[in-house]
C-alpha cells in the first residue's frame, strides 16, 4: 500500500442541493431590487441612489470593521451585510442625513448582529433593531412628510399613515388603491411601490428563500385586524387594504419578519408568529402611539420566537 | 445536484429505478490477492488461530481466536500473506486478512455437511460473511423471539440499484432462500418490502409483499419497520423488540444459491459509479480490492478524488483503493476532486430546512447547536439525537454546508463509548 493516492475523506453526505449564503443573500437583493429602483431611485431621484449605496457601503464596512477588531475571518463576503444594508435603506426617506444613515448601519451590523456572534445568531431582527433606536432617538427624521418638504411630487405628497392617524379618514379620501400599488405615495425608498414588493415577496416565497408561512400570515395577520377595526367603526379606521399597502407592511412582510435568525422555523410557530406581527402591526397603527407599527411588532414577535418555537412536531419514536 | 428553482416545500429526493432493460452485470475477474475483514482486533497475548504462511480453502471460516464470534469466509483457495489492523468508518476497528489467491480452487467441505443437517447455530457459524450479510444471530435471542423476517429489497441510497436488480434477477434463488430461511429460523411469517415499481409477480415465493415509496428515505429500515408493525418504533427500542428482523435481499438470495451449489455463495453485487455518473452493475467475489473495479472499467484514481462506499448520502468514503468489497457493500462510486463538495465552519443562520427535510421531525436547528458545544447528553435528553434514523438529509441541504451528519455520529459515537466505559468501570 506504499503507492496508494492521498485521497479525500470526508464524512456523508458527498453531495450537496447546492444552495449557499452568498447565492441566498444575491437572490434577496435581487427580489428587493423593483422597489428600490422603480419604487425609490425613480421617484425621489439621486438623493435615494445616495441614501442606498451609502447605507450599503457602511453596512459592509461596519461588518469589515467589527471583523477586523474581533479577530474573526471576513465575513462580508457572504453578502448578508449588504442585505442589511439594502433593506435598511428601504425603510429611510431618501433624504436621510449621512450621519442618520451611518448610525443606522452601525447599529443593524455591530449592535445588532455581531455582538451576538454575527450572521444565524441575532436574536432580533438587526434592520428592525436598528430604525427602531434611531425612531427613538430622532423620530423626526423618520418623519415622512417633513422630509420630503422640499419635493415636487404628481400626486398629494401626504405620508398616508400619519394623515389617517392625525387627520382622521378624510384625509386620505383622495388616496386610491392603485396609487398605493404603483408607488404614488410618500415614504421609505423601498416601502412604497406595492406591486415590487409583492413582485420580490413572491419571488422569494416560491424560490424559497423566505419561508412563506410567515410572510403570508403577516399579511394575513394584518388584513383581519384591519378588517375588524374596519367594521367595527368603518368612519375611523382605514380598510384591510390601505393597511397592507402603506408605510412598512409589504417590507416587513418579506424582508423583515422572515429573517432566519430572529423567526421560528416549525409550522405552527411560523404562522403564529407572522399572524402576531401582522396583528401587532395595525393596533399599534390604530390605538398606538406610533404611526407605523411595523417595526415595533417585528421586534416584538422576535421576543416571542423562542417560545413559539417550543410548539413543536413529535419526534419520531419519542416516547412521552 | 442542484437545488430545484422551485422551492416552497422540502426537496424530495427519489432512490433511483431500474433501466427498463437490464443490463448484465460486469464480472471482474477474481483478483491474485484479496482482502478478508473480520470485525475483531488481535491483542497481543490472544492465541491467534492464523498465521502469516496458512494455507486456507475456498469457503473456509477463518477467526482470529478460538473464542471469538467474528470471522470471514474466504472466497478464494490461497495463502495468508498478511495480517493486520485495519481501521474502518466510524470507529470499526477491523483485522485485514490479505490471501494470495492460488490457480486451483479447492473448496471446504464444512458447508456441504451443513446443508445435510441446516441449523440456526450452524448458520450464525458459517453464513454470516455470505454476500448481503445476513445475520442470524438476531434469531437466537431466546427473550426476544422474531415473529417476522422482513427482506428489504429497497436501495438504501440515490444512484444505487443494486437490491432492485437482485430482487429482479435472482427469482429462484430468493424463492429458494425464503423456503431455507424458514426452516433455519423457524419464522413463519416472511414480508418482502419492494420498492413501488417492483412489487409485482413475488406472490407464489411463501412471502407477502409490501410496496415501499421511492421517494428517500423511505427504505430505510426503521422507516420499513414502521410500516410492517403499524406504530412508531420508540427511541432506545429495536427491531428485535416488535419480532422483526431485517435481512438484505441478496442475502437471502445468496442462502439460497449456497444451497442450490452445495457452497457458499462469493461473489457480491455491486452499484459501480464512475467519475462522470455513468453506471453499471459489477460482480465481484468478497474481498476484491474496489481498484480492480476501477482498473476493470481503465479509470485511474487521482490525488484528492473520493471512493465511496455506499451511496451518496449515507455511505462512507474510504482512505484506500484497497479497500475490500464487504459482503455489505451494496455500491462504490467514485468521485472526482471536483465534484468533492466541502463542509464548512459557518454557523447555523436558522434557515429551517433541515427541518422541513428531516423524516424523523428532529429540531436539527437546536440539535446542531447542542452538537458544536459538545453538550451531547443535553442533545441526546431535550432535542432528540437518538430518533435520527441517519438518512444524510439535513446534510445534504444545509446552506451553511454544516456537517450536520457528521455530528451526529460523532456524538452517538462518543455517548455510545461513554456509556460502554462506564459500564466498564463498574
Amino acid at each position: 500500500m506504499n503507492n496508494t493516492k492521498k485521497l479525500i475523506v470526508s464524512h456523508a453526505p458527498f453531495i450537496h442541493i447546492g444552495s449557499n449564503i452568498p447565492q441566498m443573500s444575491l437572490h434577496i437583493i435581487i427580489a428587493a431590487l423593483p422597489a428600490v429602483i422603480l419604487g425609490g431611485m425613480f421617484r425621489f431621484g439621486a438623493s435615494a441612489i445616495a441614501v442606498v449605496s451609502f447605507s450599503v457601503a457602511t453596512a459592509m464596512l461596519w461588518e469589515i470593521a467589527i471583523n477586523l477588531v474581533s479577530k474573526k475571518p471576513v465575513s462580508v463576503g457572504d453578502g448578508n451585510a449588504a442585505v442589511i444594508g439594502l433593506v435598511f435603506a428601504m425603510l429611510l426617506p431618501a433624504t436621510a442625513p449621512w450621519w442618520f444613515v451611518l448610525t443606522g448601519t452601525f447599529i443593524a451590523i455591530v449592535i445588532g448582529k455581531q455582538i451576538f456572534g454575527g450572521i444565524g445568531s441575532n436574536p432580533f431582527n438587526p434592520i428592525a433593531l436598528a430604525l427602531a433606536i434611531l425612531m427613538i432617538s430622532w423620530g423626526d427624521f423618520l418623519d415622512f412628510d417633513e422630509m420630503y418638504r422640499h419635493f415636487y411630487f404628481d400626486f398629494i405628497p401626504t405620508y398616508p399613515l400619519a394623515a389617517v392617524k392625525h387627520f382622521g379618514l378624510d384625509a386620505i379620501e383622495p388616496v386610491r388603491l392603485m396609487d398605493l400599488l404603483l408607488g404614488r405615495q410618500i415614504g421609505g425608498i423601498g416601502a412604497t411601490f406595492g406591486i415590487g414588493l409583492m413582485i420580490g415577496g413572491v419571488y422569494l416565497m416560491i424560490r424559497g428563500f423566505i419561508r412563506w408561512e410567515i410572510a403570508l400570515s403577516f399579511l394575513g395577520g394584518v388584513f383581519i385586524t384591519a378588517l375588524i377595526f374596519n367594521i367595527i367603526d368603518p368612519s375611523r379606521f382605514a380598510g384591510p387594504f390601505f393597511h397592507l399597502l402603506t408605510g412598512y407592511t409589504l417590507v416587513a412582510a418579506f424582508f423583515l419578519a422572515p429573517e432566519d435568525s430572529s423567526s421560528p422555523v416549525n409550522f405552527i410557530p411560523m404562522l403564529l408568529y407572522g399572524a402576531v406581527g401582522g396583528m401587532m402591526t395595525v393596533l399599534i397603527r390604530n390605538i398606538g402611539a406610533y404611526v407605523d407599527g411595523a417595526i415595533l411588532s417585528i421586534l416584538l414577535i422576535n421576543l416571542l420566537n423562542p417560545l413559539l418555537d417550543k410548539i413543536r412536531p413529535k419526534t419520531l419514536g419519542k416516547v412521552a | 445536484m442542484k437545488r430545484s428553482f422551485f422551492s416552497v416545500t422540502a426537496p424530495r429526493l427519489q432512490v433511483d429505478s431500474l433501466p427498463g432493460v437490464l443490463p448484465d452485470s460486469v464480472r471482474i475477474e477474481t483478483p491474485r490477492q484479496i482482502m478478508l475483514l473480520i470485525e475483531e482486533t488481535a491483542e497481543n497475548g490472544d492465541a491467534m488461530m492464523i498465521r502469516k504462511g496458512d494455507p486456507v480453502k475456498t469457503g473456509q471460516k477463518i477467526s482470529l481466536s478460538t473464542d471469538s464470534e467474528a470471522y470471514a469466509i474466504s472466497t478464494v483457495t490461497g495463502t495468508i500473506t498478511h495480517i493486520e489492523p485495519f481501521p474502518g468508518e466510524s470507529g470499526r476497528q477491523f483485522t485485514a486478512v490479505s490471501v494470495a489467491v492460488s490457480k486451483e480452487a479447492d473448496p471446504d467441505e464444512r458447508f456441504a455437511a451443513y446443508c445435510e443437517k441446516p441449523s440456526l447455530e450452524g448458520a450464525v457459524d458459517l453464513l454470516g460473511c455470505l454476500p448481503g450479510n445476513p445475520a442470524f444471530e438476531k434469531f437466537t435471542d431466546a427473550d426476544k423471539p422474531i415473529q417476522t423476517i422482513v427482506i428489504n429489497a429497497t436501495d438504501q441510497d440515490l444512484f444505487i440499484i443494486t437490491a432492485q436488480y437482485a430482487l429482479k434477477t435472482f427469482y429462484h434463488e430468493l424463492a429458494q432462500g425464503i423456503q431455507h430461511l424458514k426452516t433455519i429460523t423457524g419464522v413463519e411469517n416472511v414480508v418482502i418490502a419492494a420498492p413501488q415499481d417492483a412489487i409485482q409477480g413475488y406472490g407464489d415465493m411463501g412471502a407477502s409483499v409490501i410496496s415501499i415509496d421511492k421517494g428517500y428515505p423511505e427504505g430505510l429500515p426503521h422507516l420499513i419497520a414502521q410500516r410492517v408493525t403499524g406504530h412508531e418504533i420508540p427511541v432506545g427500542k429495536n427491531f428485535q423488540d416488535f419480532g422483526i428482523a431485517f435481512l438484505g435481499v441478496e442475502a437471502v438470495a445468496s442462502l439460497g444459491l449456497s444451497f442450490q451449489n452445495k457452497k457458499p455463495a462469493r461473489t457480491k453485487l455491486v452499484t459501480f459509479m464512475d467519475k462522470r455518473g455513468n453506471r453499471s452493475l459489477v460482480s465481484a467475489i468478497v474481498g476484491t480490492p474496489v481498484r480492480d473495479i476501477f482498473t476493470r472499467f481503465g479509470l485511474s484514481v487521482n490525488d484528492q478524488d473520493r471512493i465511496i462506499i455506499g451511496g451518496p448520502l449515507n455511505g462512507f468514503s474510504t482512505y484506500t483503493d484497497a479497500f475490500p468489497i464487504r459482503p455489505d457493500t451494496d455500491a462504490v462510486l467514485l468521485q472526482d476532486k471536483d465534484d468533492v463538495t466541502l463542509v464548512s465552519d459557518y454557523p447555523c443562520i436558522n434557515c429551517g430546512d433541515c427541518i422541513r427535510v428531516c423524516p424523523a421531525r428532529v429540531q436539527v436547528n437546536m440539535l446542531i447547536r447542542f452538537l458544536e458545544a459538545g453538550k451531547y447528553e443535553e442533545a441526546a435528553e431535550d432535542y432528540d439525537l437518538y430518533s435520527c434514523l441517519e438518512c444524510g438529509l439535513c446534510s445534504y441541504v444545509c446552506v451553511s454546508r454544516i456537517p450536520i451528519f457528521q455530528s451526529i455520529k460523532l456524538a452517538k459515537y462518543e455517548l455510545g463509548r461513554a456509556a460502554t466505559g462506564e459500564a466498564a468501570d463498574e
